[in-house]
This record gives C-alpha cells, structure tokens and sequence, in this order.
C-alpha cells in the first residue's frame, strides 16, 4: 500500500517552506538509517518481482491450510453458528460474545486498506488481481485460526480479572513448554516490531491517508485533521472518555454495513456487467492482460493485498481475541477465522468489483489489453491516482453523494483502526516493560504524538518503515507458529471429538 | 412447596412498589421471593479492543455492586421481618430474561413495576412489563 499512496502523500503538501524542509530532514534521516531495513524487507526473491515477506506470508497459510486439512472450510459453518451465540452459555451473559470478539477484532483490520489498498491492487494488476487476493484471503483463514488459538491458550491472567495476551506470550510460553530455545528473545523482538508497527501501519499511515482525504474532499488543512483526530485518540486511550470509542465502535461497523450495501446496489444496477466482470477477473488471473508483469504481476497484486489487509499471519488479531474469557481456545480460532474471509473474501472484493464494473480501468478496444500510465499502472477514467480516488471515482459515477460518504468513512475506519492498534501497541509496550498505568501512559502519549506527526508530514521513509516493522511481526509470528502448530493441532482434534460426543453442546 | 414470587428489582421506584406489592402477599400466602436484577446486555453490542480485555474485570464489578448496593440491603430487611428471600443477577433482555428465570426457579408469577414509560421511545423498543404481559410464561402482576 505504501507505494501507492507516494501521490497522495506528495500532495498533502505542507503549509509553509520552513516547515517542509523540516519534514524533508527529519525524512531524510529516517531514510538513511532505516532504508536497510526496508529494502531488506521488502526485497524482492531472487529472480522474480515478488517481495519475500509476501512470499513468507503466503506459504504460511498454505502449510496451516494443508496442516489442519482445510480447516476454514471444515469449521465455516460451525464458526458462524458459534458467533450467532448457539454455543455460549447464558450464564456467561455479560461477558465478551464472540460476536463482540469478532467485530474487536475486525475493526483493526477493515479499514483503508480494504478501500484504497485494493483499488491500488487493482490499478497495478488489473481485475485478475482479485482473483489471487480472494484465493489469498481464503488461506489466510487457516493463519489466523491458528495463531489466535494459541493467543487464548497462552495468556496471562491477572488476578483483578484482565488479561495479555498475543505473540509475545505464546512464544515465550509456548517454546518454554516445548524446550525450545530463544523463545524470549523472539518474543521481545515480536514486541518490538508490533510498537513500532502500531506507530506506523497502525497509525501514521491511518492520520496520513485520513488527513490527505478530507483535505482533498473537504480542502480542510492537513494540520488541523491531523490535530483533530490526535486530540481526539488521546481522549479516549488517556483520557478515558470511552463514550467516544463507543459511539465509534457502533458506527464503524455501520459503516462497514454501508459500504457493503452500497457496493452491492452498484452491482445490481450494473447486473447485466457481473458475467463480465467475472470473465475478466478469470481472464486477467490465467492470462496477460497487458499489465506490467503479465500474469504474474496479477498474482502479486492479489497476494500482497490480502496478506497486508487482513494481517493474517501477523500476530496482531491474536492480541484482541486473547482477551476474550473462553473455556475453548478452538472456539476462539473458529471466530478468528472469519475475519480474512469477511475483511478480503467480502469487503476488498466488494471494491474490486466496483471498479471493474464501473469500467474505471481503461481497455483498449481492438486489443483487449490494458492501456498502461506513464507509471505503469492502468489508466483509468478519471485520471486520478489509485487509491482512496479511484474507488472514490468509481462509487461516485454510480451516486454522487458516495465520494462525501466515502470520506466519512475514511475518517472513521481510521480512527478505529488507530485505537485498536494503540491496544496492541500497549500489550507489546507492557510486555517489554511491564504492566503499570505510568508505562502504558508513556506509550499512549507516544501514540498520539505519532497521530499529528503522520498526519502533517509527507514522511515517505517513515511510512515504509512502519510498513516495514508491521510485516516483521510476520517473520517471528510464523516462525513461531511452526512450531507451536502441534499444540493446536492436539487442541483441535480435543475440541471436535468432544463436539461430535455432545460434551460440548449448543445452548440454543 | 410453598409458591415462589419472582420480582424484578433494579433499585428504582417502580421497583420498590413491586417489591412492596410482592411482600405483602408473600406475608399472606407464606410464598418465597426471589428478587432479580437484570442487568441490560447484548451479545451484538460492539466493544473495542481495550472493552474487550476489561470485559471480566468490569462484569465482576458491576455484579458486586448490584448485589451489595442494591439487593443485600433489602433481602436482610425482609428477612429481618421473617420472610424467605434469595437474589439473583443475570445479563440481557430485561423481559426474557425474566421469563427464563420464572421456567428455571419455578417461580408461580412474576410481579413487575411499571415505569409508565410513554411516546416514541415506549412505541418502538416496548416497555418490560408490556412485553411480560405478552410472554411471561407464568401469570404476571404489574404494579401501577
């Protein structure tokens, strides 16, 4: 997503030249100490143009996907039945319901990039770029199930009720059970990556892309969003006004919703184009449609967008779902596993379809093929930049309220994004140096600090760093759930013997 | 078996008259009570990340007081006047909730206070006692 919005960012120029060279030092800083790590992670794999972290990601979910026999598609039917409640004890009314577990969780990963993530997939690799992320996202289903079992089993439970948990406490936990070493080691670098990754991909990224909307929709000064929300954040992770978070949490879901339904009328009116779309989604999967990289740059489009949006593999949503008190750890990665499929398989679908459909991307008549920019991205109606506008353009050639909606959205799913990953950011933060209200306040002033600096700043470098960090969580998380993968696979086969015997019984 | 009369008790004034209603016909027939209190909670709320983790802590709370603040006090005042109370708190639907805990303590009526909620709000989600009126599975008293 990164590269992608370099247009945008450029243009949420700042105000005054003193202020920018300051940005452009402070970037260039970054750049040079960081740029290692950055292209050291996203480099490319030997002889292809498919960046190895992508690569990482995605061989992970097939090994979980092969290792638990398809376990998303097994389980996809009692998951739901677990989250509309069937399986939950009345007695335990009160508590977290999955259905509250799933949507927690969700709100951390639906967001900007299911919205300008994909239309930028789409805008490199063309429709058959959805092919490959909805394949994607289906066995990214198999990542998150695994890693958020072993978030529930390997929890700290403290005694006035509240809980930790993620990766870093199923690595140390997990490898010490299992006598293997350097669990603490990877569990603090774990730690690491995910603080930095949730000032960044968590945060940064959200303020820059909020702000550079709303200005480009609204004209509203970069500074004044970027203010605005980090006034608005430090409310109600340090200050406590949870009414904010609240009403956020009830309207992003809507929104969510909206979006969805609103994607769905586009589709209805454009009805006789669905079996189109479709053959071009398959066309452009299989065969060279005439973007950059053939077939081939179709697949990692796809690829790359699922596993970046849906953050399967990353560790994060394990984070959330290991709050939530179950007496099952397999219930809670049944749940889990619905996230990739509602956040890729549904929603990044949803907007790929909208663009296809409202023909936004420009086919030669005669050829069939493509017509490639002069940066090697499709060219599309509008002449605007992927991302945010050309989705924007798409909904908005359909009704043309959808652009102003759209940017409620922006604003809105960044936002709760924000807030969820200042919680992971905070369980990284106390799992280095321990839980206490002073420590986590130093973190969350960090955080808000990092809100204004994302928002105000065109900082390139730092974007890709955060990026960077936010995929390294991948590197530990999947290591360790390699090796931990035997734990829930025992789990599992526990879980569905007693399903099958009634020991387990549903309450409705 | 003497009867059970089961009366949903929140601390209110509505509720204070059912509870007064409840007790003088309790002191009549020898039936024991059973005061609930219904703490309002869906499953389909949405909570963030941070509500999630606190979720036990702030439930376990939330139990504690109603139980010392509101019913302790009132259960050792009619057992201080001779008549068999116990208490319970549930979570969800207020009205099915009530209707449950009539089947599982089997309870002989359900006696209610009534707000007298009126307008809009009253129209569209239902009042307690409205909804008992149409569902409870036993006979129900709403007390004015």
């Amino acid at each position: 997503m990164r590269y992608a919005f370099t247009a945008l960012a450029a243009a949420s120029v700042l105000a005054s030249p003193a202020q920018a060279s300051l940005a452009e030092r402070i970037d260039g800083i970054f750049a040079s100490s960081t740029g290692w790590f950055v292209n050291l992670i996203f480099a490319n794999l030997p002889g292809t143009g498919v960046p190895w972290i992508v690569g990482w990601l995605v061989i992970g979910a097939v090994v979980f996907t092969l290792y638990f026999g398809f376990i998303q598609f097994r389980a996809f039917g009692h998951a739901l039945q677990i989250v509309r409640g069937k399986y939950s004890d009345p007695k335990d009314a009160g508590e977290v319901s999955p259905f509250q577990a799933l949507t927690a969780a969700l709100s951390g990963t639906v967001g900007l990039g299911n919205i300008a993530g994909v239309a930028v997939a789409v805008s490199i690799g063309g429709a058959g770029a959805t092919f490959w992320m909805i394949l994607a996202g289906l066995l990214g289903m198999a990542s998150k199930f695994t890693e958020c079992t072993l978030g529930v089993k390997y929890r700290n439970e403290y005694p006035d009720g509240t809980v930790s948990g993620g990766p870093m406490y199923y690595i140390k936990k997990g490898f010490a059970e299992r006598g293997l070493p350097l669990g603490g080691f990877m569990a603090v670098m774990f730690s690491i990556f995910c603080v930095l990754g949730s000032l960044g991909g968590g945060n940064m990224f959200q303020a820059n892309q909020a702000a550079s909307q709303v200005s480009s929709v609204l004209g509203v000064p970069t500074w004044i969003t970027g203010l605005v929300l980090s006034g608005i954040v430090f409310l109600v992770i340090v200050g406590g006004i949870k009414s904010i978070a609240r009403v956020t949490e009830k309207v992003v879901p809507f929104m969510g919703g909206g979006y969805f339904i609103v994607g769905m009328a586009i589709l209805i009116l454009n009805w006789d184009m669905i079996g189109w779309a479709f053959s071009e989604i398959i066309r452009g999967a299989f065969t060279d449609s005439g973007i950059v990289g053939g077939m081939v740059g179709a697949i990692i489009q796809g690829f790359r967008r699922a596993a970046f949006s849906n953050e399967a593999g990353i560790g994060s949503a394990a984070i959330a779902h290991s709050a939530v008190r179950t007496k099952e750890p397999i219930s809670e990665g049944f749940v889990s596993l619905l996230e990739p499929f509602i956040d890729t398989v549904i929603i990044c679908t949803m907007t790929a379809l909208v663009i296809i459909i409202t023909q936004q991307l420009l086919i030669d008549a005669n050829t069939g093929m493509y017509i490639l920019g002069e940066n090697g991205r499709i060219a599309n109606v509008e002449g605007v930049g992927a991302g945010v506008p050309l989705t924007s353009a798409a909904f908005g050639s359909a009704f043309g309220w959808a652009p102003y909606a759209l940017s409620l959205a922006v604003f809105l799913f960044a936002f709760s994004t924000m807030i969820t990953w200042s919680y992971y950011g905070v369980k990284a933060w106390t799992y280095m140096f321990g839980e206490g209200e002073a420590k986590e306040l130093v973190f969350k002033l960090i955080f808000c600090f990092f809100i204004f600096v994302g928002a105000v700043t065109s900082l390139d470098a730092v974007i890709d760093f955060s990026d960077a960090a936010l995929f390294s969580m991948a590197i530990f998380n999947i290591i360790a759930l390699y090796f931990l993968m035997p734990i829930v696979k025992r789990e599992l086969n526990s879980y569905l013997l007693r399903l099958k015997s009634g020991q387990i019984k549903a309450f409705k | 078996m003497p009867e059970t009369y089961l009366i949903a008790f929140d601390g209110s004034d509505a509720s204070e008259r059912a509870l007064t209603f409840g007790a003088e016909r309790a002191r009549a027939s020898g039936a024991r009570l059973l005061l609930a209190h219904v703490l309002e909670w869906s499953p389909y709320s949405f909570l963030s990340a941070e509500e999630v983790a606190e979720r036990h802590k702030r439930r376990t709370e939330e139990v504690g007081r109603a139980e010392t603040v509101i019913l302790d006090p009132v259960r050792k005042k009619l057992a201080g006047q001779g008549l068999s109370v116990e208490t319970v708190v549930r979570y969800g639907h207020v009205a099915e909730v009530l209707c449950d805990l009539a089947t599982e303590y089997g309870a002989t009526q359900i006696i209610v206070g009534r707000t007298g909620e009126k307008g809009l709000q009253a129209r569209l989600f239902g009042s307690v006692a409205g909804t008992l009126a149409q569902a409870a599975p036993v006979p129900c008293t709403i007390v004015p």
